[in-house]
């Protein structure tokens, strides 16, 4: 099957949708389908054989945080190029609510279109305002797909009409076993995610660690992730901040090692979050997993049997759960033990394979994704400038 | 001057009115095309599903009582496909439900997976019963956009889906067997 994935998101910028996307990817190419995918970009250059560049992302607040889209005439006009050459049986657009390349790939696109929703919005204004636009483009969307049941409600709520739940997979094999980074000089807690976003919760585990480190003055906090560092540590005093290593941003496989030679990994998120996907990279590589209750968080925990849960926010009750998980290792043994058999549920593997019933459910009879031109006058500008030999970025 | 106002604004009122009409004219045209090829891939679906059940069953892998059960009903399911003197719903539901009391549970699907001379067969009757209810899900959400705009009292007022007939959901039984589909 040939598939044609679109990300709203810049690719060499971290996040949940990217990796999803580059996971689906590769396992769909690994099953024998052919796979293009069209995404932001800030450097081509780090970008894989399968994926092409959609243009350079711009910094823009949205849902809650900074996110990078792109958009525009130029945008739309490379959108429709690589529609017309990729001949695709299926578009697969994600986050199609986001501004980006995916709501301006179903405006360019006719024929089967399956789109993902990842993450849970509070009504969103855009789409109240009666954003006219944006309803036609997803109006020709034929299958919803909602990662958790959050995204599910997002759906219902904005577009009208029901989604299927398929959860979000996590490539085991890439975590399973995985060999520790190093020994810490005593027991690590690791937080991953970006440091300098409120709704990580870093504040919150960093609260918590003092108290943990005047209990175990040994004790290490791993930071794994971007974002700036030292504006979230000024606050911390310097007997606390002894213990801190910061990673920073790491890579696949360094990530896997590092989550692995945690005792303790925690996610103090405070809200915003629909899967919880680094809840399951934390258990395949067998590190227990400390969460704070969001519904998604527990949903993935199993309701607190392969994690322990606490509740949203609170750094004492993080921090005397911590005491207690750090203090007892066969509690840490059987939580890594139920986190690895947890996790298998959400192979990749086993992912693709729903996914390949929903595209097979759509284009049963159908001649493939052709470009739309009807109806569009930024379509046509777009058509425009690009047989006038736009092909700068 | 003021008459001159008058006739600007009416003529702006017509040119946003027949802007939101054509657009609106486009949206209709472009639910339909959807409830169309919806509609299409459900009916090969539906097609691909009573196929395979009579491969199953030709192939010995189920008791003859249940062979003959399920024969049966994909016969009566293909022939409401093709001239409708009983409800095609009616006969594809009744293929879903003969096909549930075949593979009932987890352990039915184990034992005629270890009797079966292809184990795969039991792979493809999951993923084509898997894809009759999502496909049957797609069509209805369109059938439901669809209805929606065409609910609106301009588009009803000036008839803007033309002669297009109303669209109807789907609705029959699709559970895929329980057997199958637990993990």
């Amino acid at each position: 099957m040939r598939i044609g994935i679109v990300c709203p998101y810049a690719w060499d910028v971290p996040g949940g949708v990217q990796a999803h996307i580059r996971d689906q990817a590769e396992t769909l190419i690994d099953m024998g389908h052919a796979v293009s995918v069209i995404t932001p970009v800030e450097d081509p250059a780090t970008l894989p054989a399968y994926a092409v560049d959609g243009g350079r992302p711009r910094p823009v607040p949205y849902n809650g945080s900074v996110a990078r889209l792109t958009f525009g005439v130029k945008a739309t006009a490379r959108v429709r190029r690589w529609i017309r050459e990729g001949d695709f049986d299926v578009l697969h657009v994600h986050e199609p609510l986001a501004p980006s390349l995916g709501v301006l790939a179903c405006w360019a696109a006719r024929g089967p279109i399956v789109a993902t929703v990842h993450s849970s919005q509070e009504r969103s204004r855009v789409l109240i305002t009666g954003y006219y636009l944006a309803q036609t483009a997803l109006e020709k969307i034929s299958a919803l797909i909602a990662v958790s049941e959050h995204a599910r409600r997002t759906i219902v709520d904005h577009l009208g009409g029901d989604a299927v739940l398929i959860p979000n997979g996590v490539r085991v094999d890439h975590y399973l076993g995985a060999e520790p980074l190093r020994t810490w000089p005593g027991p690590a807690i690791g937080f991953l995610g970006r440091m300098d976003e409120p709704r990580k919760g870093l504040a919150i585990l960093l609260a918590a660690f003092a108290g943990v480190r005047a209990r175990m003055p040994t004790a290490t906090l791993v930071l794994i992730g971007p974002g700036d560092a030292d504006e979230v540590l000024s606050g911390v005093p310097a007997d606390v901040r002894e213990g801190i290593v910061i990673l920073g941003r790491v890579g696949e496989g360094e990530k896997a090692r590092a989550l692995a030679s945690l005792d303790a990994y925690v996610a103090p998120n405070t809200g915003g979050e629909s899967f919880g996907i680094v809840l399951l990279e934390a258990m395949a590589a067998g590190a227990p997993v400390v969460a704070s209750d969001l519904d998604a968080f527990a949903r993935v925990l199993d309701g607190g049997r392969c994690g322990v849960l606490f509740p949203v926010g609170d750094s004492v009750a993080l921090e005397s759960t911590l005491l207690a998980v750090l203090d007892d290792p066969d509690a840490r043994r059987r939580l890594t033990a139920a986190g690895v058999r947890r996790v298998a549920a959400y192979d990749w593997r086993t992912v693709a394979g729903d996914l390949i019933d929903v595209y097979a459910s759509v284009t049963a009879g159908q001649s493939g994704v052709r470009e739309d031109l009807r109806g569009q006058i930024v379509g046509r500008l777009a058509r425009r400038r690009e047989l006038g030999g736009d092909d700068a970025s | 001057m003021t008459l001159g106002w008058w006739i600007l604004a009416a003529a702006l009122l017509l040119a946003v009115l027949g802007l939101y009409l054509s657009m609106t004219a486009g949206r209709l045209d472009r639910l339909h095309r959807r409830i169309d090829t919806s509609r299409h891939a459900l009916d090969s679906q539906l097609l691909g599903r009573s196929a395979l059940v009579l491969d199953v069953a030709s192939s010995g892998l189920f008791d003859p009582a249940t062979t003959v059960v399920l024969a049966d009903s994909a016969h009566a399911a293909r022939a409401a496909s093709e001239d409708d003197v009983v409800p095609r719903g009616l006969a594809e539901s009744n293929l879903t439900r003969v096909l549930v009391e075949a593979i009932p549970d987890v352990s039915e699907a184990d034992a005629l997976r270890e009797v079966a001379a292809d184990p795969t067969m039991l792979d493809d009757l999951r993923g084509t019963c898997v894809r009759v209810q999502l496909s049957r899900r797609f069509h209805n959400d369109a059938v439901r956009a669809c209805r929606q705009v065409r609910r609106q009292r301009l588009v009803r007022w000036l008839r803007l889906a033309g002669h297009t007939p109303w669209p109807e959901t789907v609705e029959m039984d699709d559970t895929p067997p329980p057997g199958l589909t637990a993990r």
